[in-house]
């Protein structure tokens, strides 16, 4: 049985601006992929501890020290759109 | 009619001011240029990688420590997932489920009670980028746009999240500046509100008197200032118990304190709460804090303010000098030294907190950039107490001392301060003020004792306050009998 | 395995080739150039290249002959041109991960593994096509359009890194470096009759290559012998303080054991991956490869991971969950494709729609999914519970063999268009390749010969983490028993007929 998905709720979270039908078309084919993908759940895990890194190394870190940041203006040449040194983008909605 | 009281929890941001940021080695900067402390990895992109700083660590360490907390052995980074133009990644690297310390306390003093204020967690995490939308700066062009600096992007945040056990906004108050002064006697930052390095987000609800079920509460954000964090909490805990005398709901939502209706306005309904989707930061692995670690860092701690609070308290120090030792560790200092050279704390204490403070403000200088220390404190003190200036010429000494004029002996001699002791010099003064005030003396003379105390106030003032004023008494009372 | 004699540099190994770059009966300028020739024969056949720096390799091959000029060569890279998967940064140089969101876009740093490879005196030639944001098997998911099998061009190259694959193949470099999340180097090393090599999770940094499953990623190499891939990962493995998950300490010594052979080890053929499922030719294929092992004098030994038929399952869940997160940074923001809009909210989701093609869609919104909150413990806990249980069957494994074998691709090329109808057919060309990524164990795949359509066909090696002396030393041995050195006909230098 497909999984049955809020796909609507999902493109939002993950800021993906779809059609009705590409959300349909999606929705749809997502829940073929995670039918096949519940048949992991049906493992038994219990006191199994999850695998975050193939290798258990700890405290990987870095001496407090400044380094070179990038030039700035190098920087900006890549930006869709920036101005006095800033990027710039149009009106953020939920000002955070 | 019920009786309400507020639950408040609080959530502070403090920004630590390590050299470069959390992630990356692009400076801390203070101010820069827009984007000039910037790189591939706190600009999220493509490719990068962080990479902690390990004082940045020590840092939250050393907090977590002072805090009293449980510093956890194995703990994590996650991800915590958003959108949002200021932050690069459209995630932010947080800690979720073991965050580095937990369990903690911080003891507040309010109307001379101590109320012990719970410490969820400390956790560490990334600073994002700063926006500034076209409707600020008065840049009517840009109205439809906003602008993206990321400088402060990845600078090192420690979040500090209090148990909902304050009740009052006074509380809150005394929590904030509590906390603020912990941080900066462990010199991990400079906690400054106004300059963004430590920002305080409350949670508030209310519940019926003695009731156990918490109340829906709202977040409160925004608050610049420890004022505006009192008044924000206030306004939110009048406004809730309106709504609910009313018989209404409080909306759970995030609201913001404005500062110029002076009230808090809903920003937006939590009702559509974000998901995060918290999953451990696969680039980065675990922090363990082993127990050498752990004892390094409390061995290390400075003494804390509430530790120093008590001691200055049992050495007789006055409360309303007590703040401005405790919050500024260079005065701690100079009346830790002066009290080690055998001055007296309560004295010593009201000078540093009166005229030393008003000094440094109307010069508008720090107490190390004059050449006050310890021994001038100590010094002067024994002065006063051999009798050598008077209490208010010991104001006038410590004045010349801050202004660079010598030690107090010299600044005493120089502006000629000391106390006249010799008595052939008071002897001409008492004559002159007698023979100026002769009906003073008849009276005297015929036993009214009431004019004494003006006589002498008389020579104190020929003198400038400098006449040894028991001397002047004792002379004056043998003027009194008449000559035989 | 130098393939029919040709006196075309471009059909040289980098052994061969840097042989005769230290003798001087060859320039590096010369190489570039006739590289760059057979290039301009092949690429309208084959689209493997997106960018050729033409002005850089330049500048890259007469540094290379000054050097050798000078008695001072920087290594066994030097002067060799190599071609790169578009999804590792290059300063200065278009980095689109074949992706329209980065159309265009030209990153202000090198990958480590970039720098330490112009550090060994590599030539960069270009940069390849692959499935949009390494996620495909076939190179159709690029959002630039195709790339095509030198050996039959109506099939694919393999993905994701079909473009290095395909030019490696035809001789338009002669070496490259590609990345493997779920068998993305070793699949189309397959496909292609290369050696392909992912290295132990960690081993190679991944500062500055685009990342798509950040646990599972790797940088390797493609090439036409085992050396040649011991050369290139040689150039670029190693400890990187940018980057946290790389391993600190020593490298193994990877090449030391050659010509060891493979006398008294102990090889385990998997079971779970070497029964149904694999295409007759394929098995086959297999079989003589290990029979020939066997003749070798090792032990041959059947073992089982009872997790591998999960894999698939387990990656699904997890790489879409990681890349979800990792591709939620291109949103038009601050470099990259800008779709306007009224609200920044707004710019993004249409950016995001616009700029990822239908497969990277799929993942964002599948990882998305398994992430959000009631379904995490369901499905990425869960997977990621199961990736133990699968490091435990593999670890079981290895105390009964050295290494572990089987098929790197059930299948030779597909056709164009074969799988590109149902999404789970085309994950399903990763089945072998996947539980290696997962476990961050090395693995090699190594091209023992052709089928009766003249696709290549390929024997996969699996060691344990830090194996590679062990996993080069029974690849090495299964190339020699081989014999492999057919080369597509597309490798010429003559025009050909279009």
């Amino acid at each position: 049985m497909p999984v049955d998905i809020d796909i609507a709720k999902v493109a939002k979270l993950a800021r993906i601006a779809l059609t009705d039908e590409e959300l349909a078309r999606y929705g749809a084919q997502l829940g073929l992929i995670l039918e096949h993908a519940e048949r992991v759940q049906a493992i038994d895990t219990d006191g199994v501890p999850p695998t975050a890194h193939p290798f258990p190394t700890t405290n990987a870190f870095r001496d407090d020290v400044v380094g070179p940041s990038l030039d700035r203006d190098e920087v900006l040449s890549q930006a869709p759109d920036a101005i006095d040194g800033y990027f710039r983008v149009p009106r953020i909605l939920n000002e955070g | 009619m019920t009786v309400y009281e507020a639950v408040i929890g609080i959530e502070t941001h403090i920004e630590l001011a390590t050299r470069s940021k959390m992630f990356c080695a692009c400076a801390v900067g203070f101010g820069a240029e827009p984007n000039t402390d910037v790189c591939p990895v706190c600009l999220g992109l493509p490719g990068a990688l962080p990479v902690p700083n390990v004082e940045a660590i020590e840092g939250i360490v050393r907090i977590g420590a002072a805090l009293g907390c449980e510093v956890v052995e194995h703990s994590l980074f996650h991800r915590k997932n958003y959108f949002y133009p200021d932050l690069p990644k459209n995630y932010q690297i947080s800690q979720y489920d073991v965050p580095l310390c937990i369990n903690g306390h911080l003891d507040i003093v309010v109307d001379g009670e101590t109320i012990g204020i719970g410490i969820t967690r400390v956790h560490m995490e990334e600073d994002t980028g700063k926006s500034i939308h076209g409707s600020e700066g008065g840049r009517i062009h840009e109205a439809d746009h906003s602008l993206l600096d990321f400088n402060r992007s990845g600078v090192p945040l420690v979040e500090v999240v209090s148990e909902p056990d304050i009740r009052t906004p006074d509380q809150a108050r005394a929590y904030a500046v509590e906390l603020q002064r912990v941080v900066r006697s462990l010199g991990v930052s400079d906690a400054r509100l106004e300059a963004g390095s430590m920002r305080f987000d409350a949670n508030v609800s209310v519940r019926p008197m003695g009731a156990m079920p918490y109340g829906t509460r709202t977040e409160v954000k925004n608050m610049n200032s420890l004022r505006s964090l009192h008044n924000a909490i206030a306004y939110e805990i009048a406004r809730q118990t309106q709504v609910v005398s009313d018989g209404g709901i409080v909306v759970q939502e995030t609201r913001h304190w404005n500062e110029a209706v002076r009230g808090t306005i809903s920003m937006r309904s939590k009702e559509e709460s974000e998901d995060y989707r918290y999953f451990q930061e696969p680039d980065l692995v675990p922090i363990e804090i082993d127990d050498a670690w752990r004892e390094r860092v409390m061995a290390s701690l400075p003494e804390l303010p509430s530790v120093t609070r008590s001691r200055y308290t049992a050495a007789g120090v006055e409360p309303s000098s007590l703040a401005n030792l405790i919050d500024d560790p260079a005065m701690a200092e100079l009346l830790d030294g002066a009290m080690a050279a055998g001055a007296e704390a309560r004295t010593v204490a009201n000078w540093l907190a009166g005229e030393v403070v008003a000094y440094l403000r109307q010069e508008g200088r720090s107490v190390a950039d004059t050449p006050l220390d310890a021994t001038a404190l100590a010094d002067l003190g024994a002065m006063v107490g051999r009798g050598e200036v008077s209490a208010s010429a010991a104001k006038d000494v410590l004045r010349g001392v801050l202004a660079g004029e010598g030690t107090p002996a010299e600044v005493a001699d120089r502006r000629d301060l000391r106390r006249i002791s010799d008595s052939s010099v008071l002897e001409a003064a008492l004559d002159a003020v007698l023979s100026d005030h002769p009906d003073e003396l008849a009276r005297v003379r015929a036993g009214d004792p009431k004019p004494l105390g003006y006589l002498v106030g008389q020579v104190m003032k020929a003198t400038g306050g400098r006449a040894d004023p028991a001397m002047v008494s004792e002379l004056l009372r043998g003027r009194a009998t008449p000559p035989a | 395995m130098t393939g029919p004699a040709t006196n075309d540099p471009a059909d040289l190994t980098i052994a061969a080739a840097g042989a005769a770059l230290r003798t001087g009966d060859l320039g590096a300028v010369e190489l570039l150039d006739a590289v760059i020739a057979r290039a301009s024969v092949t690429e309208p056949h084959l689209h493997a290249y997106l960018t050729l720096d033409r002005p850089g390799s330049r500048d890259a091959a007469e540094a290379a002959d000054r050097r050798f000029a000078a008695g001072e060569p920087s290594g066994p890279l030097d002067g060799i041109p190599v071609a790169l998967k578009d999804n590792l940064c290059t300063r200065g140089v278009e980095t689109t991960c074949s992706s329209q969101v980065l159309a265009g876009y030209i990153p202000p740093y090198d990958a480590t593994a970039v720098t330490r490879m112009r550090e060994a005196g590599a030539v960069l030639v270009g940069k390849t096509n692959l499935d949009e944001f390494a996620m495909g098997s076939s190179t159709e998911n690029s959002g630039f359009g195709p790339s095509r099998n030198p050996w039959d061009t109506d099939r694919v190259p393999g993905g994701s890194s079909g473009g290095v694959a395909a030019a490696v193949s035809v001789g338009s470099a002669l070496g490259g470096y590609g990345t493997d999340t779920g068998g993305s180097v070793r699949q189309p090393a397959a496909l292609c009759g290369l050696v392909g090599m992912k290295p132990t999770y960690g081993l190679v940094s991944r500062y500055g290559l685009i990342a798509f499953a950040s646990s599972l990623d790797q940088i390797g190499p493609l090439a036409r012998t085992v050396g040649d891939a011991v050369d290139l990962l040689e150039a670029v493995a190693g400890f990187d303080p940018k980057d946290a998950t790389s391993i600190r300490g020593d490298v193994p010594p990877m090449r030391r054991s050659l010509d060891t052979g493979v006398a008294g080890l102990r090889i385990g053929v998997v079971a779970e991956l070497t029964g149904e499922g694999i295409a007759p030719a394929v098995a086959a294929g297999f079989r003589r490869t290990i029979d020939a092992l066997a003749g070798a004098g090792a032990d041959i030994v059947d073992v089982s991971l009872p997790t591998a038929p999960h894999a698939i399952s387990v990656y699904y869940l997890i790489a879409p969950a990681e890349c979800s997160a990792n591709l939620a940074r291109f949103d038009g923001v601050r470099y990259g494709l800008r779709v306007d809009a009224a609200s920044t909210e707004e710019m993004m989701a249409a950016t995001r729609a616009q700029g990822f093609g239908p497969e990277v869609i799929r993942r964002v919104l599948l990882g998305t999914y398994a992430l959000s909150a009631g379904y995490y413990d369901a499905f990425y806990g869960q997977a990621q519970k199961v990736r133990t249980l699968m490091r435990r069957d593999f670890a079981a494994a290895y105390e009964q063999a050295d290494v572990l074998v089987c098929p790197t691709s059930p299948t030779t090329a597909f056709t164009l268009g074969e799988r590109t109808a149902d999404p789970l057919t085309m994950y399903y060309s990763d089945v072998c390749t996947i539980p290696c990524n997962l476990t961050g164990d090395p693995a090699v795949s190594v091209p023992t010969g052709l089928d009766d359509h003249g696709l290549p066909i390929s024997f996969q090696v699996m060691a344990p983490a830090l194996g590679e002396e062990m996993l080069f030393r029974v690849a090495a041995e299964v190339e020699r028993l081989s014999g492999f050195d057919a080369r597509p006909a597309l490798a010429t230098s003559e025009v050909l007929a279009p």
